[in-house]
C-alpha cells in the first residue's frame, strides 16, 4: 500500500518496544512503570491480580479488557486512590507502593477519570491554573502576601491561557466549568492535567460519553501527548481508537493480564477473544452435552 | 397604640450590638468550611463554647491577662479542631457533620456537670470575667454617649468597637485567603476531592487548615458574644448553630461579607418581630398569651428564612449564576 492510496495517513506506531515473545508480563527495552504481584480483593472477589507487567516509555499504551476486568481498579492502584493488598511497583525506579495519591501526582504520574471530574464552580482557567505545580501562593501563609506569588500566578495563567486554546476552550475560560458540554470537559480535563508538565498520562476511558465529532480531535491530542514525549496508558473499550493510536497493548480479564502485544496481533490473539466472547462461545452447548438436554428435560417435567 | 418608635429603635440597637458581631464573625467561620471548602460543620456552638469557657476559665481560674486568655482560647479550639479533624477528614463529609453535632454537644454536657463547678459553674455559668477588658477601654464617660437610638455606656462601645473591628479583620483576612491560589484549592476540594488530590495537592492538610480557620473564628465569636452577658452553658445548644447556619444561607454561603450581612439582618428582624408581637399582644391585636408571643418571633423569623430559601437559594449577596449549576 503506498502512500497515494491511503490519503489518511495513520499516525507514527512506536515498535521494538518489548524484548523477548510478547507474552503477559514480558519486559520492556524500556520501561516507565514496572508493577509486582500487585493484588487487591474487595470481600471474595480478587478484582485485581497482575503479576508482572511493565509500560513502555515514551509509548501509547492502552488497558483493554471487558467490564469488570479490573482495569479502574488497577488505575486507582498505580495511583494512590486505592490501597492493594501485596505488591510492589516502580514508576521511574521510585517505587510507588505506600504513597499517597497527591504524592503520585507530584512525580510527575498525573491521572484523569472515567468520570469526568471538572471542578463546576470554578472558572474553566481555575480549573487549569489548579492543575499547576509548586505555586508559592498554595501555601496558607504565604498567600496572605500576593507579592510573593504574583509573578508566578502570572506565568501559570499564561501556560493556561497557551494550553487552552491548544485545546480551543480559550473562548471559554472565564465561564464556569459547569457549563462545559461532556466532551469539553474530557478536554479540559487532559488539558488540566498537561498544566504539571507530567511525564506519565494516565487516562481513565477518555472517549467515554464523547460524541463522533469530538473524538477526532481528543485522538489528535492523545498522539499529541506522545510527539511531546510524554508516556500515555489509557483505558477504552473502543476497538478502533485502541488500533488507531496504541503503540502496546494490554489485556485484562479477571483481574490477570492475559495478553499483550501491538494492536493488530493482540487482538487476534486466542486469550483475548476467550476474554470477550467467552471460552466457549464458538461450541454449541446443546448438542455437545447431552446431559445438559436431558437436565432440561427433567426441569420441564418437574414444572408439569 | 403601638409604640413604633420604640420598636424600630430596638431593632436599630441591633444593627451594631456585639451580639450581632459575634454571630457575624462566627457566621464567617461556617463560610470559610461550609461556602469554600464543603464542610459540613454542624458543632460551631461548640467552638465558641470553647471560646467563653477558654477565655472565662483562664482569667477566674488561673488569672491570665486578657491577652493570655485570649491565647487559651484560640489553642484550645485548635486542639478541638484537630480532634475532630484527624479521624473524619479523610471519610466522607457527612461524618465530620456527625461528629460535629455530637462533639459541640460533647463540649456543652462538660461545662453543665457538676463535677467540674469549681472551674465551670455548672449550669450557673460564669460571671465576673470582664475586668482585664474593661481597664484596657480608653474610653472613659459617665452614663450614655451616643445619637440617636445608638446611646450606650462606655463599657457597651467598647464591646461594639473591638467586636466590629475583629469581624473587620477577620473579613480582610478571609478575603485575601478567598482570592490567593491558597483559597482557589479550597473552593476545588468544595467542587471534588479526588479531582484535586490527582493534582498534587494534599487534601487533607488543605480541609484540616481550613477546619481550624474557621473553627478559631467560631472561638473568637464565643469570646465577643460572652463580653455583653455572661457564660451560660445553655446558649450554646445545637439550636446556636443553627441559628448561624440560618445567617449563613440568608448572607450566602461562599461570600465574603454575606454572613455580616445575613447576621444583621437577622437580628434586626428578631428584634423587629419580637417588639412587634410584644406590643401588638399588649394592644390586643392577637388572640395569645405573652409566653406564645416569645415563640412566635421565631416562626416569622423561620417563614422568612423559607421564602428565601425558596425564592432566592444563592442567599442576599450569593451568586445568581452559581445556582444555576447545582443539582
Amino acid at each position: 500500500m503506498s502512500s497515494e492510496t491511503t490519503p489518511t495517513s495513520g499516525p507514527v506506531k512506536s515498535t521494538g518496544l518489548h524484548l523477548g515473545d510478547a507474552e503477559p508480563g514480558c519486559r520492556k527495552v524500556d520501561p516507565i512503570l514496572v508493577a509486582d504481584g500487585v493484588t487487591r480483593t474487595f470481600g471474595g472477589l480478587k478484582a485485581v491480580d497482575v503479576a508482572h507487567v511493565e509500560i513502555p516509555r515514551g509509548a501509547i499504551t492502552a488497558l483493554i479488557g471487558p467490564n469488570g476486568a479490573g482495569k479502574t481498579t488497577f488505575f486507582n492502584l498505580l495511583t494512590g486512590f486505592d490501597k492493594p493488598d501485596s505488591g510492589t511497583w516502580q514508576f521511574d525506579g521510585r517505587s510507588l507502593a505506600h504513597v499517597p495519591a497527591y504524592r503520585v501526582a507530584r512525580m510527575g504520574l498525573i491521572r484523569t477519570f472515567q468520570l469526568t471530574k471538572s471542578l463546576g464552580l470554578l472558572s474553566v482557567l481555575d480549573n487549569m491554573k489548579l492543575g499547576a505545580k509548586d505555586q508559592t501562593g498554595e501555601n496558607l501563609f504565604r498567600s496572605l502576601l500576593p507579592f510573593l506569588w504574583r509573578k508566578q500566578e502570572q506565568e501559570i495563567e499564561a501556560k493556561a491561557v497557551e494550553l487552552l486554546t491548544r485545546f480551543k476552550l480559550d473562548a471559554k475560560q472565564h465561564d464556569y466549568a459547569a457549563s462545559l458540554s461532556g466532551g469539553q470537559r474530557k478536554l479540559l480535563e487532559m488539558a488540566r492535567a498537561l498544566m504539571s508538565d507530567p511525564t506519565l498520562v494516565m487516562l481513565d476511558e477518555p472517549m467515554a460519553g464523547v460524541n463522533p465529532a469530538l473524538t477526532q480531535s481528543l485522538l489528535d491530542h492523545i498522539l499529541d501527548l506522545k510527539t511531546q514525549g510524554m508516556t500515555v496508558l489509557f483505558v477504552e473499550h473502543d476497538m478502533h481508537m485502541v488500533r488507531h493510536i496504541a503503540d502496546w497493548v494490554v489485556v485484562m480479564a479477571e483481574g490477570r493480564i492475559v495478553a499483550e502485544g501491538d494492536p493488530h496481533s493482540v487482538m487476534q490473539d486466542q486469550a483475548v477473544i476467550d476474554a470477550y466472547l467467552g471460552a466457549h462461545h464458538d461450541t454449541d452447548l446443546g448438542a455437545a452435552h447431552t446431559s445438559n438436554v436431558e437436565a432440561v428435560k427433567e426441569l420441564i417435567d418437574d414444572e408439569q | 397604640m403601638i409604640d413604633w418608635g420604640s420598636i424600630f429603635s430596638n431593632a436599630a440597637v441591633e444593627l451594631i450590638s456585639p451580639t450581632t458581631a459575634a454571630y457575624a464573625l462566627a457566621a464567617l467561620g461556617l463560610a470559610v468550611h461550609f461556602g469554600y471548602t464543603g464542610l459540613l460543620n454542624f458543632g460551631q456552638a461548640g467552638f465558641m463554647a470553647i471560646g467563653a469557657y477558654g477565655y472565662a476559665i483562664s482569667v477566674l481560674t488561673f488569672g491570665f491577662p486578657v491577652w493570655g486568655a485570649v491565647l487559651v482560647g484560640i489553642g484550645a479550639s485548635i486542639v478541638f479542631a484537630l480532634i475532630l479533624g484527624i479521624p473524619t477528614l479523610r471519610l466522607r463529609a457527612d461524618y465530620l457533620a456527625i461528629v460535629t453535632i455530637a462533639a459541640a454537644e460533647i463540649v456543652r454536657l462538660l461545662f453543665t456537670t457538676n463535677t467540674f463547678v469549681a472551674v465551670t459553674g455548672s449550669a450557673n455559668g460564669l460571671s465576673e470575667y470582664k475586668g482585664g477588658f474593661r481597664a484596657l477601654n480608653p474610653l472613659s464617660f459617665e452614663g450614655k454617649a451616643g445619637f440617636g437610638p445608638w446611646m450606650f455606656s462606655a463599657n457597651d462601645w467598647w464591646n461594639i468597637i473591638v467586636g466590629w473591628s475583629v469581624v473587620i479583620l477577620a473579613v480582610l483576612f478571609t478575603w485575601l485567603l478567598m482570592r490567593s491560589p491558597w483559597g482557589r484549592v479550597i473552593k476545588g476540594i468544595r467542587e471534588d476531592e479526588d479531582a484535586v488530590r490527582a493534582l498534587g495537592k494534599n487534601v487533607y492538610s488543605y480541609k484540616m487548615q481550613s477546619l481550624i480557620i474557621g473553627g478559631v473564628f467560631g472561638t473568637l465569636a464565643g469570646m465577643i458574644f460572652i463580653m455583653p452577658r455572661a457564660v451560660i452553658p445553655s446558649a450554646y445548644a445545637t439550636s446556636l448553630t443553627f441559628f448561624i447556619w440560618a445567617i449563613l444561607l440568608l448572607g450566602g454561603a461562599a461570600t465574603i461579607l454575606g454572613p455580616v450581612l445575613g447576621s444583621i439582618v437577622f437580628w434586626v428582624l428578631l428584634s423587629f418581630f419580637s417588639g412587634f408581637i410584644a406590643r401588638a399582644v399588649e394592644a390586643g391585636w392577637f388572640p395569645i398569651s405573652e409566653v406564645q408571643a416569645g415563640q412566635l418571633r421565631f416562626i416569622l423569623v423561620g417563614v422568612a428564612i423559607m421564602l428565601l430559601v425558596i425564592f432566592r437559594p444563592q442567599g442576599l449577596l450569593g451568586n445568581k449564576k452559581e445556582m444555576s449549576f447545582v443539582k
